[in-house]
This record gives structure tokens, sequence and C-alpha cells, in this order.
């Protein structure tokens, strides 16, 4: 073979090589991602009538991105990951209630709290089917859910905690007054709205690196992973961790925006939900988790506006019809009388 | 000389069942070593032994003299011991380029990496261009995997091996299923190999294991049945009756 020798000898070409082009491209913006950061301060500004909806959006979505972190990229299902969320959220409001009612330091905690519990529960799903992984998530949301129902004294038990009092959020930094968070929700908004970019982009750094690349070798082939040297153990405990903070975030953000945590946070519907709302964007290219939620929580606002009672029903027939028609020709509706080709 | 990787009294049960059955191996600095026998003589299961992936139940593992029986089988990698699979093994929603990019990465000790882009490390492109245009993936790097046709899957498959830059190269059946006339090729770019790579090879096709091997062990029932240099095997009557016999069956 000729080329063995010529590829050696090779003198390097003028410019980027094709590989080295299309490394390159991978870490490349592309014009929807830009059109979607550039969406996250015109909502705040444009519908501002709309902040509750769209700070429980941006919550949800958050969420989701937490879970596509493990579920699309490092291929582990969950279906608990209302764990992470809920205590995030009892994080945030027992510190704002007995420690310290300022906003940041508080999501600091939650995030720290959360990701410890993710460092923790790691090894349950390191080894194992999905459908134990599935088992044991739902287990250790049910535990905490179980948990913050009898530790009455702490988490108010099933009256949840209330009357939780945020200080005014300020900008890190600066000596400004700050924002006092306001019944229209217009800070919490702006507040949710910044974490939920912040998160991202940060994970857009992560899932382009090698280390994301090797959470998707690791999704693929957990037995090629290992057999090019992939740590496979630890990079799924980093991954659960990286998620599970990431998920506090999202419950410290209800908790501190909504003034209150109940045993709702740990429910087994969030984790159900977030799940659908992932799979209805769609999992494993990061804005999966954005989209799923504004489609989710929209059609829920509709749906509920018209039909109050039947809620599950159109969101059953939505789900049915999205997956018998496919997401991607769900999005394309000019595609619909076209004929598939024959397979 | 001392052998580079090194077995002593190796046994692997399952059950009742000895796949790997007293294996005592050692394999040269530099080795072309064939390792053949009928189909269920324990060739895979060995190699599974000496990359980690199961846990013998008896006996060591020795790596350039260290113990490696318990060893992690990414830190094996990380120490050379390399292995292509008998059955396709890829990460079917990646690239080609992704795929290579990563192993080289890993073998770099850059794979850790997380908040830089993986392209940042400029030393993977050239590394990764030099095995496309080798093994002939250049034009489909961008493609997902799992659309790639069989032979160029096949050809991923050993290039992912050489791109964990291997000393001790494991490489089980690297041409099943590869049409007659790309074998040849596969082979000249496994013997380009560096003369202080030590390659074993498990293979069906006497001819391509004669061409290529030095030495040969015959494995049956989980234990080895002969060893020698190639000319010794090729013309041993019991080997005849045992391997050849066999394959005669299909």
């Amino acid at each position: 073979m000729t080329a063995t020798t010529a590829a050696a000898s090779a003198v390097p070409p003028a410019g980027p090589s094709p590989a080295a082009e299309s490394l390159a491209r991978r870490a490349r913006w592309r014009w929807w991602e830009l059109a979607l950061f550039a969406a996250l301060p015109l909502v705040w500004l444009l519908v501002p009538g709309q902040s509750l909806l769209v700070n429980e959006i941006a919550i949800v979505a958050l969420f989701a991105v937490s879970l596509d972190l493990i579920l699309g990229y490092a291929g582990i299902v969950s279906l608990g990951h209302a764990a992470f969320f809920g205590f995030g959220a009892y994080a945030a409001a027992l510190f704002a209630k007995d420690v310290l009612p300022d906003p940041l330091i508080g999501l600091a905690v939650a995030i720290a709290a959360s990701a410890a519990l993710g460092l923790a529960t790691s090894v349950l799903i390191l080894r194992g089917t999905d459908l134990t992984r599935l088992m044991v998530t739902l287990g250790v949301a049910s535990i905490l859910y179980e948990l913050a129902n009898k530790l009455d004294w702490l988490t108010g038990g099933a009256d949840g905690l209330q009357g939780v009092v945020m200080g005014p959020l300020t900008i890190p930094f600066t000596s400004l007054p700050g924002f006092a968070f306001d019944l229209a929700g217009r800070t919490a908004c702006a507040y949710s709205l910044v974490v939920l970019a912040l998160a991202l982009l940060a994970c857009r750094r992560i899932v382009r690196s090698p280390f994301g690349a090797s959470l998707e070798a690791l999704r693929d082939n957990r037995l090629r992973a290992s057999s090019i040297g992939v740590a496979v153990s630890l990079r799924l405990v980093a991954v659960y961790t990286l998620s599970a903070a990431i998920a506090g975030a999202a419950g410290g953000l209800l908790a501190q925006t909504t003034g209150f945590a109940s045993l709702d946070v740990f429910d087994f519907h969030r984790s159900a939900e977030v799940l659908l709302v992932l799979v209805v964007g769609g999992t494993g290219y990061l804005y999966g988790g954005i989209f799923g939620a504004i489609v989710f929580k929209l059609l829920h606002d509709l749906v509920s506006a018209w039909t109050p009672q039947y809620w599950n029903f159109w969101l059953g027939l939505f789900l049915v019809v999205l997956v018998m028609v496919g997401r991607d020709r769900f999005v394309r509706p000019w595609t619909w009388a076209r004929r598939r080709r024959a397979a | 000389m001392t052998p580079v990787l090194e077995t002593r009294a190796l046994v692997k049960r399952f059950g009742a069942l000895a796949a790997t059955d007293d294996v005592s191996l050692a394999i040269e600095r530099g080795a072309r070593h064939a390792l053949i026998g009928p189909n269920g003589a324990g060739k895979t299961t060995l190699i599974n032994l000496l990359t980690g992936v199961l846990e013998p139940t008896s006996g060591t593992i020795r790596l350039d003299g260290r113990d490696i029986t318990t060893l992690a089988p990414h830190l094996r990698v990380r120490r050379g011991v390399v292995r292509t699979f008998q059955i396709t093994q890829l990460f079917r929603t990646m690239t080609p380029l992704s795929s290579l990019a990563l192993a080289v990465s890993v073998r770099r000790g850059t794979s850790a990496r997380w908040w830089q882009p993986l392209g940042a490390d400029r030393e993977l492109a050239p590394r990764c261009e030099t095995l496309l245009e080798r093994f002939r993936l250049a034009e489909v790097m961008d493609q997902p995997v799992h659309s790639l046709a069989y032979g160029k899957r096949r050809l991923l498959e050993i290039a992912m091996a050489l791109a964990c830059a291997p000393r001790v190269l494991l490489l089980d059946e690297p041409v099943a299923g590869v049409p007659e006339g790309e074998r040849q090729e596969i082979f000249e770019t496994i013997s380009a190999l560096p003369a202080d790579v030590s390659i074993v090879l498990i293979e069906h096709d006497m001819d391509l294991v004669f061409n290529f091997a030095r030495t040969v062990t015959v494995l049956v029932n989980g234990a080895v049945f002969a060893e020698g240099d190639v000319e010794t095997i090729a013309h041993d009557p019991r080997v005849k009756a045992v391997y050849l016999g066999e394959q005669a069956h299909g």
C-alpha cells in the first residue's frame, strides 16, 4: 500500500487540513444557536405579561437540559431525576429560611448540595442494565420524597416549606441595591433566563470537549470505549454529578422564585414530565430540553385554558402523534403529504 | 529476552467448563504470533482475559514483568495492550474522524479535558489524517459510522486500535467478513507496523496466518495444544488432524 509511506512523509498542506477543519467545525456556533441565545433577553423584553410562565418554562428547560447530559450524551436512563431537582429546591428554601436570604449564595448552595447527592448516588448507576437503572433512580427519588415527608421539623412535611422570603437579587461584585423579587415575576424571569443561559454555555463547552466526546463514545459502546482507554466509570460519575448539579440549580430556582418548596418537587410526575419534555424536544443535542419545555408548557397552557379537565388526553394524543409521525417529519409539515420511499 | 506479555497458568472457568485451561503463553517483543484453534477453543476468551474484559479464575498476567492480572481494562490500554474485536465494536453515532480523534486524545492524555474543544489539541488532526488515509476512510470521515459499508467499518475497527499506539496489538479475526481482495491490504497495513510492536493474531485463514506469523500457538478446548514456529506447526500432523479436520466440517 503506497498510501502508508506517502502519508507518513507528506508535507503538511498549507492552511487547515480537512480533518483539522472538521474537528474545528464541531465547536463552531450554528446560526440557530445564536438565534436561541439572542431570543432569551427578547422574550423578557417583549412579553412582560407572561413572566411567570416564561420563568416556569426556563426552569423546566434547565431541568431537561440536565437530564439530556446523562440521557442524551451518556445514555444513562433515569426515572428519578426529580431527586436532584427536589434536593436543590429544599436546599435553597432551607438556606434562605434559616441561614441567608441571598439568592445567589442560595443557588450555589443548592447546586453544591445536589452535586454532592449526585456524586454519592452515582455508584448506583454504574453497574447493571437500563432496567435496573430505571428502578434505582426511581427508588432514590422515592426515598427522598418520604424523607422530606417524615422530617417535618425540617421540611414542613406534607405542608411544604412555606414563607420562604428571598432577599433582593444583587449583581455580584457591585454595590448596586439589587432587584427585589416582584409579584409579576419580572425579576424571577430574568434571573432564571440568565441562569439557563449560563448553564447552557457551560454545557455547550463541555459536550464539545474531549470529555464530551468520550461520553458519546461510552453511550454508543461502553465495551469499545474502555477498549480505547476511556475511564468509563469515572466519566459516568463525573457526568452524573454535573447533571445533578444543574438539576439542583433548576430546583433551587423554582424554590427561590416561587418562595415555596413542597413534596411535589420530589414527586414521580416531575421525573416523568422532564423525561417527556426532553423526548418531545429531542435528546443528545443539548437544546432539546429548551424546545421541549416551550412546546410542553405552551401546550399545557393552551389546552388547560380551553378544556381544563382533559389536558392529559390531549397531551397523550400529541405524544402518540409525535412518535408515530416522527419528530423530524413533525416539525416539517410540508413533508407529511409526501409519500415515504419504499424501504 | 523477556517477553512483553506473559501469562502463567491462566485459568478461566464458566461453571464446569474451562474456557481457558492452564495457559502459559509468552509474547516476545516484536512478535508476530498467531493464535489458532477450532471454534470454541477459547481464543477470544484468552484475548478477553489479556485485555481485562474477563477476570481469570486463577493464574497471572504480566506486562513487562509487572502483574496486571487485576488491572482495569482501560489502564491496560494506556499501557499499550490494545485489541480489535471479532464482531465490530464501534461508536455508531460518531464519525470515523471523531472516533479516531477521541482514541488519539485518550492516548495523549488529553481526553479528560472538559473545557476545551476536541479540536484544540493540534496534534489530533494530523494523526487522524494519517490513519484515515492509510485505511482509506478519508472520504467518509464525516459520515456517521452506522451509515458506513461493512468493509469500511472493519477498517475503522482496526484503525481505532492503531490510534491507541499499541505496544501489544491483539487482533481478533481482523478480516472476518472482509472481501478477499481487501484482506491482503489490511494485512499489509498491519505488517507495516513498527517492528517492536508485538502482534497477536487470531485468524482462520491459514494462508494469512502462515504468511504473517512467525510463531503459532494452537489452542484446543482452552488448553495449549501445540506451540512453535510457523514451519513446525504447519507440518505438525497432530495440528493438521485437530485443526484442519475441524475446519473441513465448516
